[in-house]
């Protein structure tokens, strides 16, 4: 069990949260635009990399926000975890 | 190779076992292979196996990272069993069982394959509903399966609790008596013998870091023992397949989680087959050595840490204590982790790949280890013809683009 820093409410442990995947990943906004591989690749692939991942929780027991986490999936260390509006900037904790 | 026979254990004894060979030679790596097999668990030296026995190639090195048998293969519950909902799935698993009624004599190695019944108990109207129509379809293909009722259940198993007044009271379940269970390590160590007699080099603490290419044709691999080259490459390394498809520039539709097991302390025998239940969430049987060997769920998050969260043992033991409120003075001994490759549909990819030469067997999950055997025959196939068997026909990558996905997500879920 680790520890999980949601950035409204603070450090709570793991069992609060549910685990929502891959960050990063929107809905296409044109689908029928896409061929089968573009749209196989969305629905099914992901990176699923040996080290530094960028994912969603959500504080399903506390705030119920959703937000991001950095972690290593190899030594499960949490990097940092920001709000969706900060993804993109350097800050967060 | 030396036979394993009675006589021989006899003779050893006589000998004060001063006459034992290793059971597999420690080659250093050559330059050059007609194949190379990534990944040393029971699916790679099975399929280094069944190349050199079926399809005549003998010139094969199977490169591990660290020890054979080390990944999934030596960390897993051991539940083999056939009754997938499928065609597809069912045939290859069917295939599998076949293969491991007679594994122990073809490998001349006891793999103490054990058919003691496996028993996926139903909870609800629709579980048994689910129930029956997987029994039916497991008789239309030629699979044994029977539907008992709570009654048989109980009979069967007289330490459940069957009572109408559990939370999740049982109202039957599917039986499959060729089902059951084997030892992780001899499959290991088996195939590996036999594999080795063959001519197969196995070369472990041998990490596979890239994969070369010329063109759109695959030339061999840099390893941490040194460059090797060949044009057919298998890759079956489980949880890091990903990592090795990363190294030759291709995606997969897979995620890597923590599975973790545990095992009590030894006890007399008290539970001669294998239980499972999808709607608690747990598996057990009891190894010969008395031990209740007890599966969990996977993680939800990614890991390649072997390593789970201790809530995830705890959901799994309150599943087991319901279904046995006998086992809640038991102690665990050990809890352990493998890392699991899970497919979208629960179905494993057994496929060639945009890369000339390069084949990926992945995405066994949470159940491959029945599926040892089986997998192993089709992907020899598979890489010695540059073609799938039709027994793997399905399971090509493509079936992600195209949608025939083969969703065994009910009958594979709970794992195992
Ligand atoms: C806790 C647990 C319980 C399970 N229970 C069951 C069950 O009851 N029934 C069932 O059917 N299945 C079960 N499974 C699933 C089953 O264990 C696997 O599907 C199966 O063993 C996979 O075999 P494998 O040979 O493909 O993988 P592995 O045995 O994991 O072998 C892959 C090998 O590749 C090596 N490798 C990785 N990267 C590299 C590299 N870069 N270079 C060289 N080598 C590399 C690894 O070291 C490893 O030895 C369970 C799994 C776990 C973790
Ligand atoms: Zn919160």
């Amino acid at each position: 069990m680790f520890l999980i820093q949601c950035p409204w409410c603070g450090n709570r442990a793991e069992t609060e949260y549910r685990y929502g995947g891959e960050a990063g990943i929107s809905r296409p906004k044109d689908p029928d635009a896409l061929s089968d591989a573009e749209w196989s690749d969305y629905l099914f692939y992901r990176s699923n990399p040996r080290g530094a991942h960028k994912e969603l929780w959500n504080h399903a027991q506390g705030c119920r926000r959703w937000f991001e986490v950095e972690r290593d999936t190899v030594s499960y260390k949490i990097a940092r975890s920001y709000k969706l509006a900060d993804r993109n900037s350097e800050s967060g904790s | 190779m030396k036979k394993y026979s009675g006589l021989s254990l006899v003779t050893g004894a006589l000998r004060h076992n001063r006459n034992w060979q290793p059971a597999w030679r420690k080659p250093d790596p050559k330059r050059e292979y007609d194949a190379i097999i990534v990944g040393g668990g029971g699916h790679g030296l099975a399929t280094a196996y069944y190349l050199a026995k079926e399809h005549g190639v003998r010139n094969v090195a199977v490169l591990e990272k660290g020890w054979i048998g080390g990944g999934n293969t030596g960390r897993n519950t051991t539940i083999v069993r056939s009754n997938y909902l499928w065609t597809e799935a069912s045939l290859l698993y069917e295939k599998s069982l076949k293969l491991w009624e007679n594994l122990s004599q073809e490998l001349n190695y006891n793999v103490m394959f054990s058919q003691r019944g496996v028993y996926n108990l139903g909870h609800t109207l629709q579980d048994m509903r689910d129930i029956e129509r997987r029994v039916g379809a497991n008789r239309l293909n030629g699979i044994d399966a029977e539907v008992v009722n709570a009654e048989q259940v109980k009979q069967a198993i007289p330490l459940i609790n069957t009572s109408p007044d559990a939370r999740y009271p049982i109202l039957g379940a599917s039986l499959q008596r060729r089902g059951g269970v084997a030892r992780h390590d001899a499959v290991a160590w088996g195939f590996a013998r036999a594999a080795d007699a063959l001519g197969v080099d196995i070369i472990e603490q041998c990490e596979v870091t890239a994969v070369n290419r010329d063109g759109g044709q695959v030339t061999g691999v840099e390893t941490t023992r040194g460059r090797i080259a060949s044009k057919k490459i298998g890759v079956v390394v489980a949880g890091n397949a990903s990592v090795l498809a990363s190294m030759a520039d291709l995606r997969l539709p897979i995620e890597s989680h923590p599975l973790q097991a545990f095992v009590s302390e030894p006890l007399k025998p008290v539970l001669d087959t294998v239980v499972m239940s999808g709607a608690v969430h747990g598996y057990i049987s009891q190894s010969d050595k008395g031990e209740l060997v007890i599966g969990a769920g996977i993680d939800a998050y990614l890991g390649y840490g072997q390593r789970g969260s201790f809530q995830t043992i705890e959901h799994t033991m309150e599943a087991i204590i319901q279904l046995f409120p006998m086992f809640s003075r038991v102690r665990m001994l050990r809890s352990w982790g493998g890392i699991v490759d899970v497919c979208p549909d629960a179905c494993p990819i057994i496929s060639k790949t945009p890369v000339q030469g390069l084949y990926f067997n992945c995405g066994w999950g949470t159940g491959g280890f029945k599926a040892t055997p089986g997998s192993g025959w089709v992907f020899a196939h598979t890489i010695a013809q540059d073609r799938p068997h039709e027994l793997n026909a399905p399971f090509d990558l493509n079936r992600f683009t195209t949608g025939a996905l083969i969703d065994e997500h009910g009958a594979a879920a709970v794992a195992h």
